[in-house]
């Protein structure tokens, strides 16, 4: 019998630590060689890591939220035959906890983790934080105690009980002695109590971009689209039933490759450290989805190149993978403008947070039936907001009022969409 | 006539009564109890006390008698012989000491005992007759302690070879053919002591099985030690009158038959007298055939206090007994109320059974979700080195709190748990408690311990 050590491996792309998200195994557990381990989570994806020989797991390194580096000892296998270690090395410790983890140097994607609810350390104990128990269930309490409150004048359904299973103690007696006497309130009543949850993860991520996006100046512009002729092409299209159901993401998509096309100073990143903008050829749309572990936001490669029936299908996909969790590293990374929206949640108005850093985000808001003045009458017509942001830096707003000026005309005559030049 | 004023005057002295009685008077309060028999009731003259002696002395006997034709852990005897005259003189001094017990603890409390037979007058009167002629006791509180008898079958009266628990304890020949009708607790107890002192014994129950009251799986190991032992077991039986020749006759699923029958001992029940000792002029309010109390044990009549068997089911010493404390603090101004959770039963049968609380199936029927475990004596090593490895214990808690709501034991021995048993359910255990708990070994106790565990799944012997 031998100890054999696993190192966390390199996976690739320069990354020189990774968080693990969830441990696949405990220690006793016997391993065959390909069992999956370990989820890591790096700066781009989750990956499972394999296990590369057979034998029973004895320590592993730290918990979920823990940052291992590269090369730094992940897990101790005893197994058949000489090991790689000898038995009385101690296991190197995790190398540091995520919460002290320094903000990644590189702009990540979002990536499939959820944030880790841990127990939060217990509030001084406050009979009150219990729930009172059912109708027609007695409370339950030593002879003791039940001898007592008879005694004290008590009735002991009026009490909380902070034991297990909710028993009233000698304790919970005194309390409720010493208020008053005053009975647990029946109606709605203060929770005191207080989860603590590890803002690990995906999550973690997430805030960390927000916090950057923050410290961009950005600008807002809300304009208002007439969808009504581009809701009848939507229509028309999907009662040809040729290819799957159009939603109007691909729509507003290609309008948006549209209008990039005179105005391609939008797709864009700003390196403020290296004073530089780098303007994109070709455009690579991040498309903001709520998934179970948190916002994603995947990214569809060379938008100008599909069409719209491709488009359609590549926004499904990419969708469909990031809510189950399967979306590829580079699936994940590397857009140069971004589209968010909620659908029917879509709000009147919204001011999208720029996705750094991209110099500008289409907030696409939710579509109603408005009454609309058209000089003559009032006539109801599918209305729908735009709320589009920019980095104020580099984008004027004289820029930024012609781009969604723009948007707003491909849209109301979608024509304009699928005319060449 | 002699007249005595007091404070609190308890018809029977009885478990219930005699308990009430001198709890009454450690508290100050003046009181008088009243009893024709010794005191100790049925339980010390009749019932609890001397069946367990007389079990016991059956158990003995039967051992040695075993061991003569079957020699076993390296132990071979002669064959015994029983004087079952001297066995009852034997038991009637244990009866005596306790009795003489009680009398000297209702002394100390300074109760006065008045010996003779009650006729309650009123709610504040009651005419003793005793010994030395009628006494005339005026009370401010009464109590009715007045207890159980038992229930004769019409066509069965007591006399003759017809016999009642009490007849039993008192025989001082062992017959050779035992007919016994009814096998509840009671009959059972008997008959597998008449059984072991070598009495051929035949057992009549009405119902599909013995011990109706409680569950299958806990009788069953009852039901196997009867075959072993050799009793005929007659269940969906019912018994008529004697024939001519004496037989018992009984109708049974397979038709009638005779049962031949020395002694045909009647044991289908008690009932409460709750209409002697002139109770019945108080025209109180009645449950069935019990007086209707609350939960501080007052009748329908202020100042009117009812415990014990005359109350209702359970019909048990210890039950009685608590209800007469209770009463006692109540009369002294205490507050009190009945709030048990928790009444052991225990069956010295063989081997012999103990519930406390719900069973699975009645926990299912209130509507509860629960987890059960159980564990058998045949895992145990206490229960294999005392020879007997009959038996399980079961525990039966809430799912969601694990909350215990019941505890059942079969095995020899296992009476002696009720005490704890009891405790853990009036304490609102839940399965972790116990299963946090050290238990002794080796002991069969530990098949708690365990039964816990595997409720909760993880037990460790099994």
């Amino acid at each position: 019998m031998g100890i054999h050590a696993i190192r966390m491996p390199d996976i690739g792309e320069g990354i020189a630590e990774a968080e693990i998200s969830e441990w696949l195994v405990q220690p006793g557990d016997v391993l065959r060689e390909d069992d999956p381990m370990v989820a890591v989570m790096t700066d781009k994806a989750t990956v499972e890591i394999p296990c590369p020989v057979t034998g029973t797991v004895i320590w592993q390194a730290g918990q979920p939220g823990d940052v291992i580096a590269v090369g730094a000892e992940l897990v101790r296998l005893e197994v058949d035959g000489p090991g790689n270690v000898a038995d009385d090395a101690p296991p190197a410790e995790p190398s540091r906890q995520a919460e002290t983890a320094p903000p990644d140097p590189e702009p990540a994607e979002a990536k499939a983790e959820a944030a880790a609810e841990q127990p939060a350390p217990k509030p001084a104990a406050r009979p009150a934080a219990a729930p009172l128990r059912p109708e027609g269930e007695r409370p339950i309490a030593s002879p003791a105690v039940r001898a007592r409150a008879r005694e004290a004048g008590v009735d002991l359904r009026l009490l909380r009980g902070s034991g297990p299973a909710g028993r009233i103690g000698h304790d919970d007696l005194d309390a409720f002695i010493a208020s008053g006497g005053i009975p647990a309130p029946s109606g709605p009543q203060a929770d005191t109590g207080i989860k603590e949850i590890r803002v690990i993860g995906l999550r973690r991520k997430i805030a960390e971009r927000m916090e950057a996006a923050n410290r961009v100046p950005q600008i807002t512009i809300v304009e208002e689209v007439d969808a009504t002729a581009l809701e009848d092409l939507r229509a028309r299209m999907n009662a040809q039933g040729k290819g799957a159901r159009l939603t109007l993401l691909p729509f507003i998509a290609r309008a948006i490759v549209r209008a990039l096309h005179d105005q391609p100073l939008l797709n864009a990143h700003y390196d403020a450290e290296a004073g530089l903008i780098r303007r994109f050829g070709g455009v690579h749309l991040g498309i903001a989805a709520q998934t179970p572990q948190g916002l994603m936001v995947p990214v569809v490669r060379h938008a100008e190149a599909l069409d719209l029936r491709g488009l359609a299908a590549e926004i499904a996909r990419l969708g469909a993978a990031a809510k189950e969790g399967t979306a590829k590293r580079d699936e994940l990374a590397g857009s140069t403008i971004t589209i968010t929206s909620l659908g029917p949640l879509g709000a009147i108005a919204s001011t999208p947070i720029l996705n750094v850093p991209e110099v500008a985000i289409v907030g696409v808001n939710r579509l109603a039936v408005r009454p609309h003045w058209n000089g003559a009458a009032f006539e109801p017509r599918k209305m729908m907001n735009l709320s589009c942001s920019f980095d104020h830096r580099v984008i004027d707003g004289w820029d930024a009022a012609v781009f969604v000026a723009r948007l707003k005309e491909l849209l109301e005559t979608p024509a304009l969409i699928f005319v060449e030049g | 006539m002699r007249e005595i004023q007091c404070r609190l005057l308890v018809i029977g002295a009885g478990p219930g009564g005699y308990v009430c009685a001198i709890r009454a008077g450690q508290l100050g309060v003046d009181t008088v109890v009243v009893d024709a028999e010794p005191p100790g009731g049925t339980c010390l003259n009749m019932g609890c006390i001397p069946s367990k002696a007389l079990i016991h002395a059956a158990e003995e006997y039967h051992r040695l008698a075993q061991l003569s034709s079957t020699p076993s852990m390296g132990i071979s005897a002669g064959a015994p012989r029983l004087d079952l005259g001297a066995t009852m003189a034997w038991k009637d001094g244990i009866v005596e000491r306790l009795t003489g017990g009680v009398a000297t603890l209702l002394r100390k409390a300074k109760v006065r005992l008045v010996a003779g037979r009650a006729a309650v007058r009123d709610g504040k009167t009651a005419l003793v007759e005793t010994p030395e002629g009628p006494v005339q006791i005026r009370t401010e509180v009464l109590v009715i302690a007045t207890g159980s008898e038992p229930i004769e079958v019409p066509s069965l009266p007591f006399g003759g070879k017809i016999i009642s628990s009490t007849d039993a304890l008192a025989l001082t020949e062992v017959p050779g053919r035992l007919a016994v009708v009814g096998g509840g607790y009671i009959g059972l107890e008997l008959g597998i002591a008449y059984a072991k002192l070598g009495a051929e014994v035949t057992v009549v129950e009405a119902a599909a099985r013995i011990l109706p009251q409680y569950d299958a799986e806990l009788t069953r190991p009852v039901a196997q030690r009867l075959a072993q032992l050799g009793v005929r077991v007659l269940t969906g039986a019912r018994a008529g009158g004697l024939s001519d020749s004496g037989a018992l006759r009984v109708a049974g699923v397979d038709g009638a038959e005779d049962i031949a029958a020395d002694k045909v001992l009647v044991t289908v029940g008690r009932r409460p007298r709750a209409t002697a000792a002139g109770v019945a002029g108080l025209r109180l309010e009645m449950a069935g055939p019990f007086i209707r109390i609350d939960e501080r044990c007052r009748t329908s009549m202020a100042g009117v206090f009812a415990i014990g068997d005359v109350t209702g089911e359970p019909m048990l010493a210890h039950r009685a007994m608590a209800q007469g404390e209770m009463v006692a603090e109540l009369v002294a101004g205490q507050r009190r109320a009945w709030d048990k959770r928790a009444i052991p039963a225990v069956c010295f049968t063989d081997p012999e059974i103990v519930s406390v609380g719900l069973s699975p199936d009645e926990a299912a029927a209130a509507g509860r979700e629960v987890v059960t475990g159980l564990f058998p004596l045949a895992a145990n090593g206490r229960a294999m080195t005392a020879g007997d490895e009959a038996g399980f214990l079961r525990v039966t808690a809430r799912a969601d709190t694990h909350e215990l709501l019941g505890i059942q034991a079969v095995g020899a021995g296992v009476a002696e748990m009720a005490g704890g048993l009891a405790l853990a359910l009036e304490m609102g255990a839940r399965l972790e408690d116990i299963a946090g708990t050290i238990h002794a070994h080796p002991t069969r106790g530990e098949a708690l311990h365990e039964a816990c565990l595997r409720a909760l799944g993880h037990a460790l012997h099994i």
